[in-house]
Parts: C-alpha cells; structure tokens; sequence
C-alpha cells in the first residue's frame, strides 16, 4: 500500500509541478496564439491517446481472458475489501485530478495569450450582417468579405452584428468568437504567414449560413502599404479650397 | 388482461407501466427512424459541392428535424420512457408505478410531442431555427417556432410527470426488505436522470417560452434593441440542456452495466464506488458545467476558465463508472450474443467520444474546434452512437421479456457489424475533417471544395447504418411476430425483472404475493 501512494505521490507532483512551470513561462512578447493552439492540441492529443490506449487494451484484454467456457459456468468474481474497494476510488480519481488540473492549467495559459489583446496592432470593426462581413480599417478602408492584412502586426477586431448571432471564423488562426447585436466582442490574429486562408462563419444563420465565407489575405508588409494606397478613401476635399 | 389479443382501446387507455413502457419504445423507435431518414439525405446532399436534392432552405430544415427529434424524440423518451417505464418496477419488484394514471397522461403528451414534431413536414413554413433554438435567429426567422416550443413544452411535461412518479416509486415502492444497496445500477441511472430531469426541465421550458413571447407577443427578453440581451438565452438553454446529457447519459450507461453483468455473469465491481462516487458525482457536478457551450460567445473571461475546470472534472465520475463497467468483465464468464456485442461496441465508442471530449473541454483549444466538425463528431460518439448503441443493445436484451419471443441472433449480428462499420466511417472521417477546419451546420461547402472526397466517403457509411438499422427493425418485427418462444429467463440472469412468474410478465408482475428479499441478496449474485 506504501509503495502504491509513494508512486501515485511522484506522478501527482511531477504533472503539477509541469503545469505550473508551463504556467510561469509565459514569454512576454507577442506569442501567436494559433502556434500555441496547434503545440498544445499535440500534446493534448497524445495524452488522450496514451489513455485511450491503457483503457482499450485493458477492455479488450478482460474481454478475450473471460470468455465463457461452459453454458453453466458463472463469474467467479469476489467483493472487493473495503480498503481495495477505496483503492480503485481514490487512485483513479488523483490520477484524473492531476490530468484535469494539469491540463486546466496549460488551457488557461494558452487562454490568456488569445483574451489579452496586443496593444500595438491594426484595429479593425467588424460589423457581421446577414450574410456578410464589414470590416472597418482605421483609416477608413471599408472591405466586405476578403480581409486584407499585413504579415507581422497583430489584428485586433472589435465586432457587432446587425442582426442575428454570427461567428467569424478564421480558420487557420484557430479562433472564432460570437457576434451579436447589443454587446461588441473582440479577438486578435496575428498573421505570420504570406497567402490567403478562409475565413467563414461558425454560428448557425440560416439560409445562407455556408456562403457566409471569405479570405483572410496576408501581404508582406510593403505589399500590403501599397494596397492600402490604391483603396484608401478619397481625401475629403476641404470647403475652404472651393472658395 | 394478457399482453396477447388485446384491444386497441386497451392499449390507448392503458396504466399497466410495461404497456406505457411499449408505446413509448414504439413511438421513440418511429421518431429514430424519421431523424435517421433526415440524417441520411442531410448526408446525400453533403456527398458532392452544390445542391444535390434540395435547397439550403431544405437542408436546415432537416437538421433541425434530425437534432430534436433524435434528443427529445427518440433518445430521452426511449430511455426515461421505455426502459424506465418497463424495467424499473421490474426491478424493484413493484406491481407498477406510484401513480399509472400520470404514467399515461404522461405517455400521450409524449406522441402529442411527437405528432407536433412531425407536422414540421406538412405545414408551409416548418421551423429551420437548430435544436437549440437560439435568438435573435429563432425570433427573425420566417420558420414556425411555435412548433419547435411546443413540441418542447408536450415533451417537457411528459418528462416531469415520469420523474415525480419514478422518484416516488423508487423511493416508496421497493420489493419488501430490498435496500438501497441492493438495486439495479439502471434504477439508480434512472432516479438520479428522472432527479435532473424535476430540477432542469422546467428551466427549459423557461426558455423557449421567453423564445415564443418574444416572437410572437412582442416582449424583449433577448432583444438588445428595447434593452434585452441575446446571451441569457443560452445561458438558460445550457443550464437545462446540458444537465440533459447526463439525463440520456445515465440511463444508457445504466442500460449497459446491465448487460455486461448479464452476459459476464458478473457482479458490478465496486458497486458502491460506482453509485455513490459515479452516478452521484454526476449529478452534483450537472449544473456547473453549462458554458462549455458558450466559450466563443464572448461571455466573460474567468466564467470560461471556472467551466474549463468544472467541465474536466466531469472526467472523475465519469472515468469512476467506467472502471466499474470495465472492471465488471474481470473474473466474468462472457459470451457475445448480440446485446453483448452492442454493449461492448459501446465501451470503445464511448472512450472514444468522451476521450475526444478533453481538448473540447479545454477553452483555449475550443476557441478553435467550437462549432466544427470535429464538435459534431465528439458528440455523435459520445452521446449520440454511444446512446443509441446501448438502446438498441437494451431492446435486443428485454426483447424476450417483452414480447415472450427470441430474435434472429444472426440477423442481430448482421446488423450489428453492419452499424459499427458504418458510424465509425461516418464519425471518424468527421474528426479528421473538423481537424482541418470545417463548420458544422453547412448545407454546401464551395470554399471548403477539398473536403469532397471525405464527405463523399462519410455518406458511404451512412448507407451501411441504414442497411444495419433497416436489419434490426426487421429482425425486430419479425421477432415479435413470428419468433420462437423465449422460455423463462433465456439469458440466466440474477436480475429481478427476468424471475416473474411468467414471461412476459402478466398484469401486476408477480403472483399473489410480492418478491422477498434477502439481506444478502444482489441482482448481480452470480457467484454464490
């Protein structure tokens, strides 16, 4: 029994111990929250496996050990002792504690990255409508659907709808969030690689739900100047130059 | 009054609960195979880009048939319903329920339910709001949401007049000297279901109320415009519907565990762990887990973070009922008749889909996978097949005590193969999608065009589940009608429910006098 809690003690303390220095080292510049995204869907996913694994192997083991020999025999299995019966209480549930607040723990550091927006990027309104993006740049380029941005700055939206609940999502980013009307909600990209990736809508809107669709364009940042010359708005003209 | 040769009124105006039971196994099983129908050309139209056989209008349509249908039509009924209904006074060696003339008030508001459901394919503007029936979309829409709230409400009072008469019975109307330590793992599923059900139904109802007032009456519950807030709508849908998960879910694994103890011959390992730790540690933890549905809606940061970890530690009652369901094989004398192999299609499946459940749990990754296939395919493993297994699995089992006859064990198998092959090409080729972004609820896909081959395949395991379901209601009627007499207790189970004095169990149950039970008996005391 002492051997048993001495080990379950080690891998409790190692997966805590991991989790919180995950937790403590947290860069402090910019950190694509889609890397993250995509480093802790790995491990996550080797972590279900290796317990998909155990419980697979265990099911299918019990199962072809105890296959029924004669039509009369009968399960030979016993009541558990109390102390075994608390054994495969108390074990199993610390062994589940340590993944679930180990995982919670690398969950919430990667959530941090993608709420706390960067406070130096390019701020864009999205305005959401059925079935239609409007995006605002702070310039006054006014684009519906295709987003153009440029490679290395941060893309921070602040975002509406007009109608009913809608849900940009940008695909290879990994981020989505609702928008509604009566509350503006926000997100950020930050855009690291050149080309176009979709971008298209994640909340259910009716009839045309899945044409709600556009690109996410990236440009290199000199590309990216000259667009926004060829679109920015016509400068207002002045009413004291027409006297 | 014997279950052979009975008039139609005497079923209609029936209080005998295995009869109850019956009509609610019919009606659940019809509304399974219309939302199946509607899942196979949702899977027809999705095979190629483009409109195949209807219009987007058509599609949504289907899938707000397919999604309510299969939950308040055919899963909750089919396991609060039928399996309650028949198996629970069995169980507990009771003649019937507490109150049989509630039990059939709440029988005929469910094929109310139903029949309201089902006037979706026959009124001019059918609802095409989702399952969930979130505002401002159900409010804008041009589709009749007044059927989507009654068909809920009909259900919903069906649903509350079995809990409080199932609470009562568990509680008042246990054979003399049985203990709580001494009933069925399903009886407990069923309490704790039926417990859920009392508290979170009438939550429920609420909302989709507030829903019709808004729409039809002119209120501002969830317009922003007059100073309401579209949010708190899926906050109440979340409090009840999830907490509706654990109410289908406690049942069907309720259902397997007693299989698996039938066909291992085999008492539940850890029973009391599993109870007390497992059952119970669910229902405590089934409301405070809700916005794990809403974590890319903008709802506040630290509530998303507080669900994360609640919503996780849904893994430790959960896991706990597992090892007792895994560990109920160890020392066991098994053999594979066709409840079995469901049950144990089950185990896998159900790893699988709760498994899938962690990084969804997690926010950060969530924030990615929410609203895309790969959601769609968790919760088919995980509620959807994994339920649907352990029905039928469940039907399969109590067919002999029910109808009095046995089924074609080779049909059932045919079946069976036929429906493991063909969910986990459906399902699992739909993880891999999600994984490379796709959307869920999308009629077409033209931006997404590389995903044709893969949908292409899914709907070929569409058709394998349809040739499998096809089978089973065959072998199903023809077993009722034709098959051979079962004998008494064909499986040799321990179980109260299969040692009435005759099979199937005439009115009242047992003879003139009502089982004793020993201090030592079990429903599972195989190895004695």
């Amino acid at each position: 029994m002492k051997k048993w809690f001495l080990a379950l003690a080690t891998v409790v303390t190692t997966f805590a111990l991991e989790g919180v220095s995950f937790a403590a080292t947290t860069k402090g510049g910019i950190s694509d929250p889609a890397e993250g995204w995509r480093h802790l869907w790995h491990e996550v996913l080797i972590d279900i496996t290796i317990i998909g694994i155990i419980f697979a192997v265990i099911t299918f083991y019990l199962i072809v050990t105890n296959i029924r020999k004669s039509d009369d025999q009968m399960g030979t299995a016993t009541p558990l002792s109390s102390s075994a019966a608390l054994s495969w209480a108390f074990i199993p549930v610390f062994l589940f504690l340590a993944d679930d607040f180990f995982l919670a723990l690398k969950g919430w550091d990667l959530f941090r990255v993608y709420r706390t927006l960067p406070e130096e990027g390019l701020e864009i309104k999205l305005e959401a409508s059925m079935w239609n993006f409007n995006f605002k740049y702070p310039n006054g380029i006014e684009v519906n659907n295709d987003l153009v941005v440029p490679k290395g700055t941060p893309v921070v939206f602040k975002m509406t709808s007009i109608d009913t609940i809608h849900a940009p999502y940008f695909i290879d980013h990994w981020v989505k969030e609702d928008v509604m009307p009566g509350r503006i909600t926000h997100m950020w990209i930050l855009p690291t690689k050149v080309g176009e990736t979709v971008l298209t809508c994640a909340e259910y809107c009716g009839f045309g739900h899945s044409m709600m669709s556009g690109k996410l364009i990236i440009k290199d940042p000199a590309d990216y100047d000259r667009w926004v010359a060829d679109n920015a708005p016509e400068p207002e003209t002045e009413p004291a130059d027409q006297i | 009054m014997s279950h052979s040769g009975s008039a139609w009124k005497e079923w209609i105006f029936t209080t005998d609960h295995k009869r109850v039971g019956i009509l609610y196994l019919i009606g659940s099983i019809t509304a399974f195979v219309v939302a199946g129908i509607m899942a196979l050309m949702m899977r027809i139209e999705l095979s190629a880009p483009g409109g195949q056989i209807g219009s987007a209008q058509d599609y949504n349509v289907w899938l707000y048939t397919h999604g309510a249908v299969m939950i308040l039509g055919f899963q909750i009924p089919a396991l609060t319903g039928f399996f309650a209904n028949y198996c629970v006074p069995l169980m507990i060696g009771a003649r019937d329920v507490a109150f049989p003339r509630v039990n059939a008030l709440s029988v005929w508001l469910f094929y109310a339910g139903v029949i309201v459901a089902l006037l979706t394919f026959f009124i001019p503007d059918p609802p095409d709001l989702m399952w969930t029936g979130y505002p401002p979309y159900s409010i804008l829409t041009s589709g009749n949401t007044s059927y989507y709230t009654f068909t809920v409400l009909l259900l919903g009072f069906a649903s509350i007049a079995g809990g409080v008469n199932f609470i009562t019975t568990i509680i008042k109307m246990r054979a003399p000297g049985m203990g709580w330590n001494q009933l069925n793992i399903f009886v407990w599923c069923t309490f704790a279901a039926f417990l859920l059900q009392v508290i979170f139904v009438p939550v429920l109802g609420t909302a989709v109320t507030m829903i019709t007032f808004d729409k039809y009456l002119g209120t501002s519950f969830f317009n922003p415009a007059n100073g309401g807030d579209v949010l708190i709508y899926q906050n109440i849908f979340w409090f009840y519907s999830h907490p509706a998960v654990y109410v289908i879910f406690l049942p069907f694994i309720g259902v397997v565990f007693e299989i698996v103890a039938t066909f291992a011959r085999n008492q539940i390992f850890n029973y009391k762990v599993c109870v007390y730790g497992g059952v119970w540690g669910i229902v405590l933890l089934a409301g405070e887990v809700w916005v794990h549905h809403n974590y890319a809606t903008g709802l506040p940061d630290w509530l998303r973070v507080g669900m994360m970890v609640t919503t996780l530690l849904i893994s430790v009652p959960v896991g706990l009922m597992v090892i007792s369901l895994v560990g109920t094989l160890h020392k066991g004398s098994i053999s594979f008749e066709t409840p079995m192999l469901y049950a144990i299609g089950f185990m896998f499946l159900f790893l699988i889909g709760g498994l899938t459940g962690i990084p969804l749990a997690m926010v950060s990754l969530d924030l990615g996978f929410h609203d895309n296939w790969f959601v769609t395919a968790h919760f088919h493993y995980v509620m959807a097949v994994s339920g649907t297994f352990a029905i039928i699995g469940g039907v399969y089992y109590f067919f002999p005590n029910f109808t009095g006859k046995m089924y074609n064990e080779a049909l059932g198998k045919l079946g069976f193969l036929l429906n493991l092959i063909g969910v986990n090409v459906v399902f699992g080729i739909m993880f891999t999608v999600g994984l490379e972004g796709y959307p869920r609820r999308y009629f077409d896909y033209q931006q997404f065009a590389e995903m044709q081959g893969a949908n292409g395949q899914m709907t070929y395991g569409a058709y394998f589940v349809a040739a499998g379901t096809a089978v089973m209601i065959i072998n199903w009627l023809h077993g009722a009608i034709a098959g051979k007499p079962c004998g008494m207790n064909p499986w040799k189970s321990q179980s109260l429910e299969w040692h009435t004095p005759k099979m199937p169990p005439g009115h009242g149950n047992w003879g003139p006098n009502l089982p004793q039970i020993a201090p030592d008996w079990s429903p599972y005391g195989y190895n004695k």
